[in-house]
């Protein structure tokens, strides 16, 4: 119900709103909580394990009990915090944890089973038989308990992710924040003042108190004013930070549209990353309840949680209301309440001591000890002076004093301590470097103690980093007392709970201790105590108190539990803003991409490369068909393909020749100008890195191919060896892979196809290189195949790289060729017998590729040492073979190969499949493996057997290289 | 986690790829007993406390910096360019002084 003349919701406008199917009204400013009270609605879900029906807790991010699904479209967002989702015209809520309807659970028969439920119900009584557990006790369990559910669509939603900089982040804009945000802004230092609230100002929102002279809110939008003003300052509301990383790093997610319908672009959520120099904490304090038999009706909520929804929201939770609270700070919500002229029915206050001199029934020295309602609360029953005595009541307001909100300052492995003053835990100090705890964050209960601590931390924390704030006067305000007396729990029977979100209650947290599970950490995880979505906000103190008095020990002895990143829930959507689908990896397109495409071709991932796999003509309606016939035509006439993707180093420097001999096993100083040589590089463990060809583009200039998949890795292995073995030497790398356009020319045509518009030098030789134009355009020629075709493959600057393209295919395509694709190339590649990562997988010596001759004598390279150790080399190695398929029938890559009447398994294993293809030339199966000693089981027959493809052949083992062995074709 | 490059200065941790422990930088001489050029390429300290590992500034100026740091407390207590270290003496054993 609202109350005349209180709240800072805009009345002027109204906002409709569905709750349960039920249309709403409220106003700007409501949050999902404040409007529901407003009409009356107390019963908002039901809880976890026992059903038990629930109202509105607190006036939160803390919220346990008040978590609802929001619909919209395709999204249905479960576990949303009513204290939180603030409304706009249109939404949608709807309770949760409850069939068919919230007043009438068929589950709420759980209740009445709790004396059976309670902490270990499931591990004791689901053990046995162990198989019923998957199909039958986990389903029927996840039925039965857990909250929300998702809608099972695709999140279609946008969600957007965003980096920050500042000099000092504050985290709050209550008291506290803001006079350290105004402090520092003054300073002229860069500010970002982050709060989780769609408004700013914290307690000062809630309160009824005077800030210098002038009401909470006033000064609060005076301040904001100032601030919003400031060009060094960024003002980021609805925006949690949500963990402390290293180096002043910190996670914060912004909710951007969901306090708003939906609207094409507008993205739901922001996962910022926030790098601040300094940061000052100054969240607040979170209050928390007492435990006692049956204080989690509806209608049961925290002190400050009423003064919240009274004062910023103009909403009376009740009618007639109790409070129950152990330190002076809850009497300010009974007189707020009473000056708004709502009944106090009563204020129990379990202090014998406690003051009595107000204008409404005090109960100095009494406790409440049980409640009643069903579905909301209608009276208490309290044990004062000897008797006991029932009070009718709608709102009971629980104090239990109030924990500072410290959990960032123990992502970083920090551990709070105990202050027996305040009976709470505050933080340690610099437990996480850069961060000063501030205010009511580091235990500090008064108005005016917030707002002189908000300004020192800002002061202290610009020193640190030599800037200077000037001395700033801080307003007047209020400085009361606390006058707190520890009560956790009321002895009693029945139930009382501690941790509303997780139904765990004082007896489950006694059973524990009772049977040894006696370290916090146990007792969490045997009744999950704070493991809900509150994270044990409400309930982690009081359960270590419970847990402390259950065995004995003191608080401080007793220890927490650790405060883990995030402090609220974060959506993994807004995490991985950016991140899927096609979000997922960047995508590299070759300058012949369109081209390709133009002609049909499909594209192959080749890492974050597409690639063409075959350019199909007309009739043909399987891959093989095209794949055959580009073979066939690269043999016969000539083919073009792109070849950019491979890695293009450019090395140069005096010293350059001699780095090459250091990097690759074989010798490149002796490698003539305008020459190109194959060099094979090794890991410094010996196993093979990579292969390709440099060519000597001048006495100090080389250019290094290597292969697509391992381009990233040998730059990153020549930046090493240079700057870690040689950084004196007169040598310096940079990839210019995306630098050059390249294309393989090759076939028996290649030479006359270029004839025609690139001036060839006369007669460059196999392995040569030379500097060309190319219709005014420097271009680069280069003699080299990987098809065991005469091959030629000329390089221009990548802006030329498409027309190059289509006028080669056009020209190939006078003589009877044109374009092929990955699938031909690695069927023509195969059949010479050329190697790829599929063989050079990481676990290959050069012996085992048959290359050991090139690891030089006469010199030192990377992983020559290591490729020497025993077992590196001889028979027991499997050595690359070619295999041929006896039958005809289809092999596989992947296979694995036996010899013949051996069972099949793992000790029989002889090698493996690396790659296979069909081969148009020979008109068989071919492939390339490895098989132990296979070098010299030529000739011999093998066992391929594919399990998962149900393949099982005969192929006879052959030289790796099928086709031209002697090279004559190249060579042309 | 950021790393303050020499050249670049200070960097979120996506910019750098980590290799592995300073070892690295101590090649054994060709010619050296198997056991050196084992315990270069395979034995390695796991240390609570500070610990000198191998990062290379990948998407940015492709320095190898040498970071000295504590596995600890994640403090980052240096940052030194691998080229600009003083020049390795050769074939040097595990744990050896910078």
């Amino acid at each position: 119900m609202r109350v005349a003349g209180k709240g800072l919701v805009d009345r002027s406008t109204t906002v409709s709103f569905r709750f349960d199917g039920q249309s709403l009204a409220g106003h700007p400013g409501d949050t999902l909580a404040s409007a529901l009270l407003a009409n009356g609605v107390k019963l908002v879900g039901r809880s976890f394990k026992y059903h038990r029906p629930r109202g509105i807790l607190t006036a939160g991010p803390e919220e346990p009990n008040a978590l609802v699904e929001i619909h919209e479209g395709n999204q249905q967002t479960p576990n949303v915090r009513a204290t939180v989702q603030e409304i706009f015209e249109g939404l949608t809520a709807q309770s949760q944890n409850r069939w068919p309807s919230l007043r009438h659970d068929l589950l709420s028969v759980n209740d009445l089973a709790a004396p059976f439920l309670s902490a270990g119900f499931y591990y004791k009584t689901f053990m046995w038989p162990r198989a019923f557990w998957e199909k039958l006790y986990e389903p029927a369990i996840r039925r039965a308990a857990g909250l929300g559910r998702l809608s099972g669509r695709h999140d279609g939603a946008v969600y957007e992710k965003a980096w920050a900089h500042c000099d000092l982040l504050v985290i709050g804009s209550g008291p506290t924040g803001l006079m350290a945000a105004l402090t520092a802004a003054r300073a002229g230092t860069d500010v970002i003042l982050a709060d989780e609230d769609a408004r700013m100002g914290g307690r000062l929102l809630a309160e009824t108190g005077q800030v210098g002279g002038q009401s909470g809110p006033d000064w609060v939008a005076g301040v904001l004013a100032e601030l919003a003003a400031l060009p060094n300052v960024r003002l980021m509301t609805r925006t949690t930070v949500t963990g402390a990383y290293d180096d002043g790093t910190f996670g914060a997610l912004e909710r951007v549209g969901l306090h708003l319908a939906p609207q094409a672009d507008l993205p739901r959520e922001c996962f910022w990353r926030i790098v601040a120099r300094r940061t000052v904490l100054a969240a607040g304090a979170l209050e928390r309840p007492i435990a006692f038999r049956n204080n989690d009706r509806p209608g049961i909520m925290l002190a400050g949680a009423i003064r919240s929804f009274l004062n910023r929201y103009g909403v009376a939770a009740g009618q007639r209301v109790t409070l129950f609270a152990n330190s002076d700070d809850a009497r300010q919500t009974a007189r707020d309440l009473h000056a708004a002229g709502i009944r106090i029915a009563g204020v129990i206050d379990p202090r014998p001591d406690a003051s009595r001199s107000e204008e409404f029934p005090v109960y100095a020295g009494a406790e409440v000890i049980d409640t009643a309602g069903r579905l909301a609360l209608s009276q208490i029953t309290i044990r004062h002076k000897g008797s006991v005595t029932r009070i009718e009541t709608d709102l009971l307001g629980l104090s239990g004093g109030w924990n500072p909100t410290l959990h960032l300052t123990c992502h970083m492995n920090g551990r709070p301590i105990w202050s027996p003053e305040i009976a709470a835990f505050v933080p340690a100090p610099n437990a996480v470097p850069g961060l000063i705890a501030a205010g009511s964050a580091a235990g500090m209960f008064s108005t005016a103690r917030c707002l002189a601590d908000g300004a020192a931390a800002a002061r202290r924390a610009l020193a640190e980093i030599g800037m200077s704030a000037p001395d700033m006067p801080v307003p007047e305000a209020e400085d009361g007392t606390y006058e707190l007396q520890p009560l956790w729990a009321v002895p009693g029977k029945g139930r009382a709970w501690l941790d509303f979100a997780n139904d765990v209650t004082v007896k489950d947290v006694r059973q524990s201790a009772q049977e040894n599970f006696r370290s916090v950490e146990h007792m969490k995880r045997y009744t999950t105590q704070g493991m809900a979505p509150d994270q044990g906000k409400n309930s982690n103190v009081a359960a270590l108190a419970v847990l402390a008095d259950a065995t004995g020990r003191g608080i401080p002895e007793t220890g927490t539990t650790t405060f883990r990143p995030p402090f609220s829930p974060v959506s993994i959507a807004a995490m991985g803003a950016g991140g899927r689908a096609a979000g997922f990896a960047p995508q590299r397109f070759l300058t012949s991409d369109q081209a390709s495409r133009d002609r049909g071709a499909p594209m192959i991932e080749a890492g974050l490369w597409y690639r063409p796999g075959y350019f199909p003509r007309p009739g043909e309606t399987t891959w093989r068909e095209s794949c055959d016939r580009e073979v066939a035509m690269v043999r016969s006439t000539v083919g073009v393909t792109d070849v950019s993707t491979l890695g293009k180093i450019d090395i140069q420097g005096a010293d350059a020749a001699r780095f090459l001999d250091l990097v690759y096993t074989n010798t490149f100083s002796t490698l003539p100008l305008g020459r190109v040589r194959y060099g094979l590089m090794l890991r410094e463990d010996g196993m093979v890195l990579d292969d390709g060809t440099t060519a000597r583009l001048g006495e100090h200039h080389f250019l290094m191919t290597t292969t697509t998949a391992a381009a990233g890795q040998v730059m990153r292995h020549l930046d090493f060896v240079q700057q870690a073995f040689c950084a004196a030497w007169d040598v310096r790398t940079v990839s210019v892979t995306e630098t050059w356009a390249q294309f393989a020319v090759a076939g028996p045509l290649a030479r006359r196809l270029l004839s025609g518009f690139v001036e060839t030098p006369a007669g460059l030789p196999f392995m040569g290189c030379a500097a060309v134009r190319l219709g005014g355009v420097a271009a680069r020629l280069f003699r080299i195949s990987f098809s065991g075709e005469e091959g030629y493959e000329i390089a221009v600057p990548a802006r030329y790289g498409e027309s190059l393209f289509r006028d080669l295919l056009a020209r190939a395509e006078t003589f009877g060729g044109g374009a092929y694709g990955m699938e031909a190339l690695n069927v023509l590649r195969i059949e010479k017998g050329f190697i790829t990562h599929a063989e050079i997988h990481g676990r290959v010596t050069a012996f085992d590729i048959g290359l050991d001759r090139m690891v030089s004598q006469g010199k030192d390279c990377i992983g020559k040492a290591a490729s020497r150790r025993p077992g590196l080399t001889g028979p027991e190695r499997e050595q690359l073979v070619g295999l041929r398929s006896k039958s005809g029938a289809a092999i596989s890559a992947g296979a694995h190969l036996f010899t013949p009447g051996d069972t099949v398994g793992r000790a029989t294993d002889q090698g493996y499949v690396t790659s296979v293809g069909f081969s148009p030339t020979l008109g068989a199966w071919l492939a390339l493996g490895f098989l132990k000693n296979g070098r010299a089981r030529i000739g011999e027959t093998v066992r391929l057997v594919d399990h998962l493809r149900g393949i099982d052949v005969l192929c006879e083992v052959a030289d790796p290289v099928f086709h031209d062995r002697e090279g004559v074709k190249l060579r042309a | 986690m950021r790393i303050t490059c020499p050249l670049c200065g200070p960097r979120d941790r996506r910019e750098f790829t980590y290799y592995g422990a300073e070892d690295y930088l101590h090649r054994p001489a060709p010619d050296a007993a198997p056991e050196a050029w084992d315990a270069y390429l395979h034995l390695r300290d796991n240390p609570a406390g500070i610990t000198r590992d191998l990062w290379y500034h990948e998407t940015g100026c492709t320095a190898w910096l040498l970071v000295t740091r504590n596995t600890v407390t994640h403090e980052i207590l240096e940052v030194a360019l691998v080229a600009g270290r003083s020049a390795p003496k050769p074939a040097r054993g595990r744990r050896a002084a910078p």
